[in-house]
């Protein structure tokens, strides 16, 4: 069922479109291509390769590079539109656009000009799909514990080590990863067809089913001087601002979610009918939705405020982000429990879209930055602004 | 120059409180700062000085010291990327 698309607050006119690109043309594509296969795509734990050629085709793979390169040349605020709107049909398909961003928006802004003259134009016709190879079976919130070891050899590195989680990493063919060199933090650009890597697929997990997640194994990979992004010291600072266009992505990913379970929640809560009346008029279903509907505009609004504060290039800009990141997920978590409560029995099985969603809330309030990491961060940094203050 | 080391010097300072910090003085080697503290510097350097650091850019060595990094300001507001 289709509804209106209400956006408190904001013009839907205006919601996106500098460069041509409107809500309205995400949310066609979204409702076309997108919607209406999630839960299948979901339960074969896979995304088919081509819907991911179709998503490249209509140039969402390159929504943060420039038109110079052949990208779509969106500012942070139309970014964050896709993303909901992409996370509002199917939180894997938003999740390709969330890493393959991360590395297209590291090649472009960290890249060598090589790098850039190589990379950025096939990554921005999403001709070669790209993966972010940071975590590790030891290292989640603490990037800083990887062990993954490119040893210097000649002129490159000889590269040792595991990643896990690495969302798309079964198809992608470029992997931006993270290693120790002599004990310092770099970034390398590893091709899928470099000699020692295998890529093992990662099934059976809670979430984002079909975000083909893959644990990958690097074993003697040689990996030339050209392909590094980040010489030692500079590793973790680089996925750090990867990892702040992702947390941006998941949050308005968040908005998506919440929207879609206002939506499932609304069309059921006016067909099923108990006690003689539709759940709609029961109070205690009235206050879900309200709760709902209230908490989505106010991550959306949190989410528009942290994309212009990025596209002015405020410095405030990554403390929104942290916050608009921590209230939408675990907004989206609190809209999924109560619209599969809604749901009653249905909402616990696959015939209603409600259960993919809570699932898939469990991941959003653990990638990009744990729940817990969010609230250390924003504590830490109303602390340090309230020290400033008094000094 | 001298109004830039200032700057860096201000900065570097007010996460490593109880030290007079030398402007040649490595403040990686003598574990002031961790390599996290790396990106700060370099955010530090674009916002305040109105450059872009780019990938050559990214080396240790250009953010070792307010030396350091006065030299690299300097450098970059010289001659602009292309």
């Amino acid at each position: 069922m289709s509804l209106p698309t209400p956006v408190a607050g904001i013009p839907e006119g205006a919601a996106a479109g500098k460069a041509g690109w409107t809500r309205e043309g995400f949310r066609a594509f979204v409702d076309r291509e997108i919607a209406p296969f999630a839960g299948e795509w979901d339960r074969a734990e896979r995304t088919p390769a081509e819907t991911i050629r179709r998503v490249a085709e209509v140039g969402y793979l390159g929504a943060l590079l420039p038109r110079e390169v052949g990208g779509a040349g969106m500012d942070t605020v139309t970014f964050g539109v896709l993303n909901e709107e992409l996370g509002r049909g199917c939180s894997s398909i938003r999740s390709l656009l969330t890493v393959h961003s991360m590395v297209a928006f590291t090649v472009h802004r960290w890249g060598s000009r090589a790098q850039k003259e190589r990379w950025l134009g096939l990554l921005a016709r999403g001709e070669t799909v790209a993966a972010f190879g940071l975590s590790e079976p030891g290292a989640g919130s603490d990037p800083s514990a990887i062990e993954t070891e490119a040893a210097p050899d000649g002129d490159g590195y000889v590269l040792r080590g595991r990643k896990k989680w690495t969302t798309y990493g079964q198809v992608a063919d470029l992997f931006l990863v993270f290693a120790r060199s002599e004990g310092k933090p770099v970034a390398l650009l590893v091709e899928r067809e470099t000699p020692g890597l295998t890529v093992q697929p990662l099934r059976g997990i809670t979430g984002t089913r079909a975000s083909m997640l893959a644990e990958l194994r690097f074993d003697g990979c040689r990996v030339p001087r050209e392909n590094r992004v980040a010489g030692p010291g500079f590793g973790i600072g680089v996925a750090l601002s990867a990892l702040e266009v992702g947390r941006f992505s998941v949050a308005s990913g968040c908005v998506g979610i919440l929207q879609a379970c206002l939506e499932a929640s609304l069309a059921y809560a006016s067909e099923r009918v108990q006690f003689g009346a539709p759940l709609r008029e029961h109070q205690l279903v009235q206050r879900m939705i309200t709760d709902m509907a209230t908490e989505l505009r106010a991550a959306r609004l949190l989410c528009r405020r942290a994309a212009e504060l990025r596209d002015a290039g405020d410095p405030s800009a990554p403390e929104e982000i942290f916050v608009a990141k921590y209230f939408a997920s675990t907004a989206a978590t609190r809209a999924a429990l109560d619209a599969v409560q809604i749901h009653g029995a249905n909402g616990c099985t696959e015939e209603y879209p409600v259960e993919r969603y809570l699932r898939d809330t469990r991941v959003m309030e653990i990638i990009e930055g744990s729940t817990q990491i969010q609230q250390m961060t924003i504590a830490r940094n109303e602390f340090r602004a309230f020290d400033a203050a008094r000094s | 120059m001298e109004e830039n080391k200032v700057r860096v010097r201000d900065f570097i300072g007010r996460h490593i409180r109880g030290h007079e910090l030398t402007d040649d003085e490595d403040i990686f080697a003598s574990g002031f700062v961790n390599s996290m503290f790396a990106m700060q510097l370099v955010n530090f350097v674009e916002q305040t000085f109105g450059i872009v650091v780019e990938n050559e850019d990214l080396e240790i060595d250009n953010f070792r010291s307010v030396n350091a990094i006065a030299a690299l300001v300097e450098r970059k507001t010289a001659a602009p990327a292309a």
